[in-house]
């Protein structure tokens, strides 16, 4: 029933976007202002449509109606409602579908908030925009249907893998494609400028906005995935530089450059064909990224299953894009003037957009190079987290600097003054540096120069706040709040690092350890069945010798039977100061247990200040809609 | 006279921040670039598995021998394959990998730097 | 459209990158030591099972024609499934000698399963921690290592022993 329900309503959706090109193509041939109703009420019809079919496979998830493929292979009645409803969204075709919904919501909201801008404008979008969630329905109903059902019905599912049977796992996907697909709109809005030759400033306001919009969700949707593996994958790290975490950096990278471009497009009305290359760039980015984590062409800790049949869709689709992005955007090209003052703000952002690239294409080569290279020599290499790390972080160091500079020149042409508070602040940091370094721990030189750069950003973002509440200037806030959040960052991230204590050792039950000041002793092992898997609890307590200070935790190894997977929960004691993190897990054949013990100083900080990067594009939004 | 002073104590630091080295052990810094094989996609130092703990041990006999991390590298590549350590090695098949970013970087560069100086004479004209 | 020696060059790359895609769907994404073949064995010492007086290295292997390294273990279930085909080689014994290498295991149990299942083997060593399959390129069990007599390796079997494998083998000792 529901699967006829589903593929039904997917079939109007496809209709519906066949009709709104249709129509569309045909009104943009008419000379009236504005759009005729019947495209609106199509529009209407097809938001309706496309979110009552995600309801559908919701419901079928919560009902464990396992007549649906889909719900048999990523459900069990035994899980919880919370993550039945989540799993409807954590398999490759439940999440294809979210995908559809994000373009169709865009697609309708870009249409009814936009009604100030020009007709061909807007109707070319949404002419892009449909062509696009036809690739994607196509897709769906070809290859990947969430409705698919099965006769005769399983009386039970093969279950949810458990380690996506977390909140905040749950809520990742959401966010993440709000971001990643909602740069959707703006592919076709460029599409769309560059054929009906609505540029400019105007076409920056058009835009503007979902552009942040894209940028809060892609940037909270990561962060939320890192906390995520922090708290679960049990390694006790955040960022692995892993296919599916680049996947979804490269096109942060290209949202964050363009969101600091429009501001030049909309100020001084230059840079509009970078910012058309931007908006193409970010979504086939996505795309691309979709493609390399799906098809199997690279393996990861924590790809969906791969099927070739999607990659080679996929990648179709992703030519597809590619080359009518290349071709429209040659044939419309025009050559532009620019008129740059060194010292001036749109240099500065020209250099954040440069840093940026530099960053998306370091990201790109990484995981390419591989792929590349097995494919032309037939050997297989590794690009890993030393690469990464390598390339990239020498590189913050002057990008911090600008951070905080940047924003103080002013627009055309900028005065000397802001020299000399440079380089007080400059001094300070490193005054704050070397204190950090001769009390608490050495650190090499380029640690040395990237806190030094952190805590400039740091201080003077700091001193900017308290010029904006002398002089009562609101708006800048936002924008400073995300750049001092960036160094706080960077700089807890620096101390996490530093001054992280690691020990890998083997302990029998009964025995005790002693390492660094703590003295940890390995209690008792506990079994406890619950509802879903069997735990083996370990307790232990730890502690502290120089504060006598006493804690206990209790990791777990977890065996679930549907399906039959064995899990490692770590043990997270979290404090303002540090975090405390310990797992355990058997060694075969042997009465051992091989334990992990870490103490990350100032954990939660780090997340505080992502988040906070995150709450400065928010805060943006909000106040601008004040503003009007 | 106090200037001197001053130059010879920010000489003096400098030098002693050029040579300190981070907080890391030289066998943690072995673990986690060492592929698992057998697992999908995780080091050496965060795996669980019988093979990594198996690598554990022969990387810190090595270690213990005086064995350099290249030399430990180097003998782990050639039973295993580059595959086995996440960062790639210097060699001339991997110089585009290490080199293109770079190369990027400073066309980009020269790019905006040649927009800036012709927005300039544009200026002057 | 004008036609621009950039605009070439920015086709000509977006088709070769999207070819590389379309051919890497295609290959076998999944990683073996296949490279290891070519490679020489050598530095090793294995001691033998019931006997700590007695091992061999390099030059007991450089006597044979062929050499079988196989590592094996009693709690290991595939290594049960393949052992026929190792103790049918174990009947060509002038054209080839097979030792295997006891891995993580207790003497007893390697004992009992090769007296319950056969002794295929010419020596059996142990690898009580594992050390020395390091040394040999092997990451999982069983895997088997075939070398000539200069202690090239000339084949590696990843997994156990099947049908195909094992006319292989019996093709190239020929």
């Amino acid at each position: 029933m529901l699967s006829n329900i589903g593929v039904a309503l997917v079939l109007l959706v496809l209709i519906l976007s066949f009709l709104i090109i249709y129509y569309s193509s045909l009104e943009l041939k008419t000379s009236s202002q504005s759009i005729r109703k019947n495209i609106y009420q199509l529009s209407l019809f097809q938001i309706t449509f496309t979110v009552l079919s995600f309801f559908t496979l919701i419901i079928g998830f919560i009902n464990s109606d396992f007549s649906l493929i889909n719900v048999y292979e990523n459900s069990h009645t035994a899980k919880p409602l919370f993550y039945k409803i989540a799993g409807t969204w954590g398999n490759h075709e439940g999440s294809l579908l979210l995908w559809v919904n994000i373009l169709v919501i865009f697609s309708y909201l870009f249409l009814i908030f936009n009604h100030t801008h020009n007709k061909k404008f807007r109707l070319y979008t949404l002419v892009f925009q449909n062509i696009l969630i036809l690739g994607f329905l196509f897709f769906l109903l070809l290859n990947s249907n969430p409705f698919n059902s099965i006769y005769p019905v399983p009386v039970e599912g093969l279950g949810l893998n458990p380690i996506l049977q977390d909140p905040a796992l749950a809520i990742h996907p959401p966010l993440l494609y709000v971001g990643f697909v909602g740069c959707s709109i703006y592919f076709s809005a460029a599409m769309a400028s560059l054929l009906s030759g609505y540029a400019g400033k105007l076409f920056a306001q058009s835009i503007k906005t979902w552009v942040k919009i894209s940028w809060c969700f892609q940037t909270l949707g990561i962060i939320v995935g890192s906390i995520w593996a922090y708290y679960e994958l049990g390694w006790g790290g955040f960022w692995f530089w892993d296919p599916v975490e680049n996947a979804s950096l490269l096109p942060w990278f290209a949202i964050t450059a363009l969101m600091h471009s429009l501001i030049v497009l909309e100020k001084r009305n230059t840079l509009y064909s970078w910012v058309i290359i931007l908006c193409l760039s970010t979504f086939i980015l996505s795309v691309t990224g979709t493609f390399l984590v799906r098809s199997g062409i690279l393996n990861s800790v924590h790809t969906f299953a791969s099927d070739p049949s999607r990659g080679i869709y996929i990648l179709s689709f992703l030519s597809l894009m590619i080359f009518s992005a290349l071709i429209i955007f040659f044939t419309k090209y025009k050559k532009e003037n620019y008129n740059f003052n060194l010292k001036s703000r749109e240099t500065f952002i020209l250099a954040n957009n440069w840093f940026m690239v530099f960053f998306l294409v370091t990201v790109l080569i990484g995981m390419l190079y591989p792929i590349f290279l097995d494919v032309l020599t037939n050997v297989k290499i590794s690009v890993g987290p030393p690469f990464f790390n390598i390339v990239i972080i020498p590189l913050v160091i002057p990008l911090m600097f600008l951070m905080a500079i940047g924003p103080k020149f002013s627009w055309v042409k900028s005065q000397n003054r802001v020299f000399y508070k440079i380089l007080f602040l400059i001094l300070g940091a490193i005054i704050i540096n070397l204190f950090i370094f001769y009390f608490f721990g050495k650190y090499s030189f380029l640690s040395n120069l990237i806190f030094i750069a952190a805590i400039f950003l740091i201080l003077y973002s700091l001193l900017d706040i308290k010029k904006i509440f002398n002089k009562k200037n609101k708006f800048e806030l936002p924008r400073i709040i995300s750049h001092l959040s960036f160094g706080f960052l960077v700089f807890f991230i620096g101390i996490n690092y530093q001054f992280s204590l690691e020990k890998d050792f083997n302990l029998k039950v009964g025995e005790i350890k002693e390492t660094n000041n703590y003295e940890i002793n390995f209690e008792e092992i506990k079994i406890k069945e619950n509802k879903n898997y069997k735990a083996v609890i370990g307790n232990f307590k730890l502690t502290n010798l120089k504060s006598n200070l006493v804690q206990y935790l209790n990791p777990e190894i977890r065996i679930y039977s549907n399906p039959e997977t064995l899990t490692y929960e770590a043990a997270i004691k979290t404090r303002v100061t540090s975090d405390l993190y310990l797992t355990m897990s058997n060694v075969s054949r042997s009465d051992y247990y091989n334990i992990k013990f870490q103490k990350k100083p100032f954990m939660i900080w780090i997340w505080i200040s992502a988040l906070m990067i995150s709450l400065g594009g928010f805060m943006q939004l909000i106040l601008k809609k004040n503003e009007n | 006279m106090k200037i001197k002073f001053f130059i010879f104590i920010i000489y003096f630091l400098f030098l002693a921040v050029l040579n300190s080295n981070d907080n890391k052990t030289e066998l943690s810094v072995i673990y986690k670039n060492l592929r698992c094989l057998v697992c999908q996609g995780q080091s050496i130092a965060d795996s669980n598995s019988d093979f990594a703990a198996t690598i554990k041990l022969v990387v810190q006999d090595q270690v213990n021998e005086g064995k350099t991390k290249d030399e430990i590298y180097t003998f782990l590549i050639s039973k295993y394959g580059e595959w086995i350590v996440y960062q790639p090695t210097f060699s001339k098949s991997n110089l585009i990998l290490w080199i293109l970013p770079y190369f990027i970087f400073i066309a980009g560069g020269l790019f905006i730097f040649f927009i800036v100086r012709k927005s300039k004479n544009n200026k002057v004209n | 459209m004008k036609i621009s020696i950039s605009k070439i060059i920015i086709f000509i790359f977006i088709i070769f990158s999207l070819s590389v895609f379309w051919l890497g769907l295609k290959i076998d994404n999944n990683y073996d030591t296949k490279s290891l073949i070519g490679s020489k064995i050598s530095n090793f010492h294995i001691t033998e099972i019931n006997n700590d007086n007695q091992y061999i290295s390099e030059e007991d292997l450089r006597k044979n024609k062929y050499t079988l390294i196989n590592f094996f273990a009693s709690w290991c279930a595939p290594c049960r499934v393949e052992h026929k085909y190792l103790l049918s080689l174990s009947n060509q014994n002038k054209k080839i000698k097979i030792i295997g290498i006891n891995f993580k295991d207790k003497k007893i149990n390697a004992n009992n399963f090769l007296k319950d299942l056969g002794n295929p083997y010419n020596f059996v060593g142990k690898d009580t921690d594992g050390k020395i399959s390091i040394s040999f390129g092997i990451y999982g069990i069983p895997e088997s290592i075939l070398v000539n007599n200069e202690l090239t390796v000339i084949k590696k079997i990843i997994g156990p022993i099947d049908q195909v494998q094992f006319e292989d083998v019996l093709k190239i000792i020929q």
